[in-house]
C-alpha cells in the first residue's frame, strides 16, 4: 500500500524543461524498468505544460517543482510523483498504482477513472474530483468542486473541507469521507452509518495521507443503490 | 477550445508592457485557438475624444478616409482607430455609414482600441504591433471555430457598447432567442455569432444602469449553455463561468496586476507569477475588479 514517499532531491537525476523537450522527460520515465538505479527524479520549469510524467511504469520518485498542466501524472503505475505547485485538469487521470502528491491546488477531474494508487491534494480540488473512480484513494485536505464523485465504482474519497453540489451523483460502491458540509448530495448518494471497519479505513487513508486531521468529524456517503436497477414506475420516462 | 487571456494592471509602472505581456499570453494560446485572435487594449484617454476603431481592405486608405473627415488617425494593418473630437463623434459615424460603406465599425470608445484577424495569434499581434502598446488592461482570445466561419467577423473580442469588450470560450444554446429579445431593446448585433449575443446582453444591462458584476450576476440567470466569458469596460475587468464550468480558467493575481488565462502556461512568463495568488474561479461566481476612476487618465 502507497504512502506519500520522501523524495531526496540530492541524489536525483535533474531534468529541466526550459532546455530539454518533454517527448524526452517522458520517453526517458517510460523507459525506466522495475531495477533502474535512476530511482528519483527532479523536474524544474514545467510552466503548466500538459501531460508531465505520465505512463511512468517503474516504482521511482518524481518531483516537479511548479504548476503543471492537463493530466500530469495520468495513468501512473507505481511512480511516486510530487507536484510543488497546482496541477492542471485531469490530474493522476487513470492512475494504476503509486501515488500523486499535488502541494497546491488541483483543477477539475482530478483522479478521474483512476484505478489505484493514491492521490494527495494539500489544497483544493476543483469540479468533477474522483470522477468515475474505480479504485484508487484520493484525499483532499481542502474542499471539492462541484460533482465529485461523480459515477464513482470503487476506491475512497476523502474529503477534509467542504463539498459543492451534486457530491456522488450516480455513485456505485466508492465510499465518501466528508468533513466538511455538503452543498447539495446527487442523485444516489445518502449518507451512510460509520462502522468500526469504515473508521478504520478512514484513519488508515489520512495517515498514508500525512493528514492530521480528526477522523471523528467525518460522515461517510455511499450509494443508496437505488439506480441499480430498472424500476417498473419509470417506464413511463422512457 | 479557444483560449482567453486577460490583464488587469494594478500598478501603472507596467502599464507600458502590457501589449508585450499580453502578445505573450496569446502566442502560448495557440494551441487552443489557431484559426483566429483578436484583442482590445484599454489605453490612455484623450480628452473629449472618443477613438473609433475601424476595419476595411487593406487596399483601402484610411489615411484619405480620415482626411476627409478632417479627423486624425492612426493605421494599425487593416485596421485604424481614428480620434474623434466628442462633439463630432455622431456626425463622424453618420458620415462613415454613409460615405465609406466599406468599412466596418470595430468598436467605440474614450480608451478601447480592439483588433482582430484571422491567422495564428502571433501574426495577427504582430501585424498589429500588439506588442508596443501600452494600457491599464487588455483581454484577448484565441479561436478554434466550432459554431461558425472562421472570419474576422466571427473573432472576438466583441464589442456591443462604448468601451465594452467580451471574449467567450464555450457556446449558448439560447442565443438566438436573446438575440430577438435584445433587438427589442434596440440593441444591434452585426453577425449571428452566440458570443455577440453575450457582449450585448451585458451591454444592455449596462445601459440600464447596472454595474459591471451586477450586469455578469444577470447573466448568469439570462444565458444558457457553457461559458468562461472575460469582460472588460473602461474601468473595470470581469470574469464568469457558468455553474457546470467545463472550460477551464486559471488566474493569478499579485500586487501589480490580476491575470486570466485559459490555462497556467499562458500566464508562465508574467513577472512575479511565482510567488503570485494562482486560483481557479468557481463557478457561477462573479469576479469583478475596478479602477478608481481618477487613475485612469
Amino acid at each position: 500500500m502507497n504512502s506519500i514517499r520522501k523524495t531526496d532531491a540530492a541524489e536525483a537525476v535533474v531534468f529541466d524543461l526550459a532546455a530539454e523537450k518533454l517527448r524526452q522527460l517522458n520517453a526517458a520515465l517510460q523507459a525506466l524498468g522495475p531495477g533502474s538505479n535512476t530511482t528519483a527524479w527532479r523536474i524544474l520549469n514545467p510552466r503548466g505544460e500538459h501531460a508531465i510524467a505520465v505512463g511512468v511504469t517503474a516504482p521511482v520518485s518524481v518531483r516537479i517543482d511548479g504548476p503543471v498542466g492537463y493530466y500530469c501524472g495520468g495513468m501512473n503505475d507505481g511512480a511516486a510523483i510530487t507536484i510543488n505547485g497546482n496541477a492542471g485538469p485531469g490530474v493522476a487521470e487513470n492512475m494504476m498504482s503509486g501515488s500523486v502528491h499535488v502541494r497546491g491546488d488541483a483543477s477539475q477531474a482530478a483522479g478521474a477513472t483512476a484505478h489505484g494508487g493514491l492521490l494527495v491534494i494539500d489544497g483544493n480540488a476543483a469540479a468533477r474530483c474522483g470522477i468515475s473512480m474505480k479504485g484508487v484513494d484520493i484525499v483532499v485536505k481542502g474542499g471539492v468542486g462541484h460533482m465529485s464523485g461523480f459515477m464513482a465504482q470503487s476506491g475512497n474519497l476523502v474529503i477534509c473541507g467542504d463539498a459543492g453540489e451534486a457530491l456522488g451523483d450516480s455513485l456505485y460502491e466508492a465510499k465518501i469521507f466528508l468533513r466538511g458540509t455538503v452543498a447539495s448530495l446527487g442523485a444516489d448518494c445518502e449518507e451512510k452509518p460509520m462502522t468500526p471497519a469504515d473508521r478504520a479505513l478512514l484513519e488508515t487513508l489520512l495517515l498514508r495521507a500525512d493528514c492530521d486531521v480528526d477522523p471523528a468529524g467525518f460522515r461517510l456517503y455511499g450509494s443508496a443503490r437505488k439506480l441499480y436497477h430498472f424500476h417498473v414506475d419509470n417506464a413511463g420516462a422512457y | 477550445m479557444c483560449g482567453i487571456a486577460g490583464l488587469f494592471l494594478k500598478n501603472r509602472a507596467l502599464e507600458p508592457e502590457l501589449g508585450a505581456m499580453t502578445a505573450i499570453m496569446l502566442n502560448v494560446l495557440t494551441g487552443r485557438g489557431p484559426d483566429s485572435a483578436g484583442f482590445a487594449v484599454y489605453g490612455d484617454s484623450i480628452p473629449d475624444t472618443v477613438k473609433l476603431t475601424l476595419r476595411a481592405d487593406r487596399k483601402f486608405d484610411f489615411g484619405a478616409c480620415a482626411g476627409a473627415l478632417g479627423v486624425t488617425v492612426t493605421i494599425r494593418d487593416d485596421h485604424a482607430v481614428l480620434s474623434v473630437p466628442i462633439t463630432r463623434a455622431t456626425e463622424i459615424r453618420a458620415a462613415l455609414g454613409r460615405d465609406f460603406p466599406e468599412v466596418t465599425a470595430v468598436a467605440v470608445g474614450t480608451r478601447m482600441e480592439l483588433f482582430k484577424g484571422v491567422g495564428l495569434p502571433a501574426d495577427v499581434a504582430s501585424r498589429f504591433g500588439l506588442a508596443t502598446m501600452s494600457g491599464s488592461h487588455a483581454i484577448g482570445h484565441t479561436r478554434m471555430a466550432t459554431e461558425s466561419a472562421v472570419t474576422i467577423a466571427g473573432a472576438h473580442p466583441f464589442s456591443t457598447g462604448p468601451d465594452q469588450c467580451l471574449v467567450h470560450n464555450g457556446s449558448l444554446s439560447n442565443h438566438n432567442d436573446m438575440r430577438r429579445r435584445l433587438i427589442r431593446e434596440d440593441m444591434t448585433f452585426q453577425t449571428q455569432n452566440d458570443s455577440e449575443v453575450a457582449a450585448g446582453f451585458l451591454s444592455w444591462r449596462l445601459r440600464e444602469g447596472a454595474r459591471l458584476d451586477e450586469a455578469l450576476r444577470d447573466a448568469l440567470d439570462a444565458l444558457d449553455g457553457f461559458y468562461t466569458f472575460v469582460v472588460g469596460t473602461e474601468t473595470g475587468f470581469g470574469v464568469l463561468r457558468d455553474p457546470v464550468a467545463c472550460k477551464p480558467a486559471v488566474m493569478a493575481e499579485t500586487e501589480d496586476y490580476v491575470a486570466f488565462g485559459s490555462e497556467y502556461r499562458a500566464l508562465a512568463d508574467l513577472p512575479g507569477i511565482g510567488n503570485a495568488h494562482l486560483f481557479e474561479p468557481e463557478p457561477g461566481r462573479v469576479y469583478f475588479w475596478e479602477r478608481p476612476v481618477e487613475s485612469i487618465h
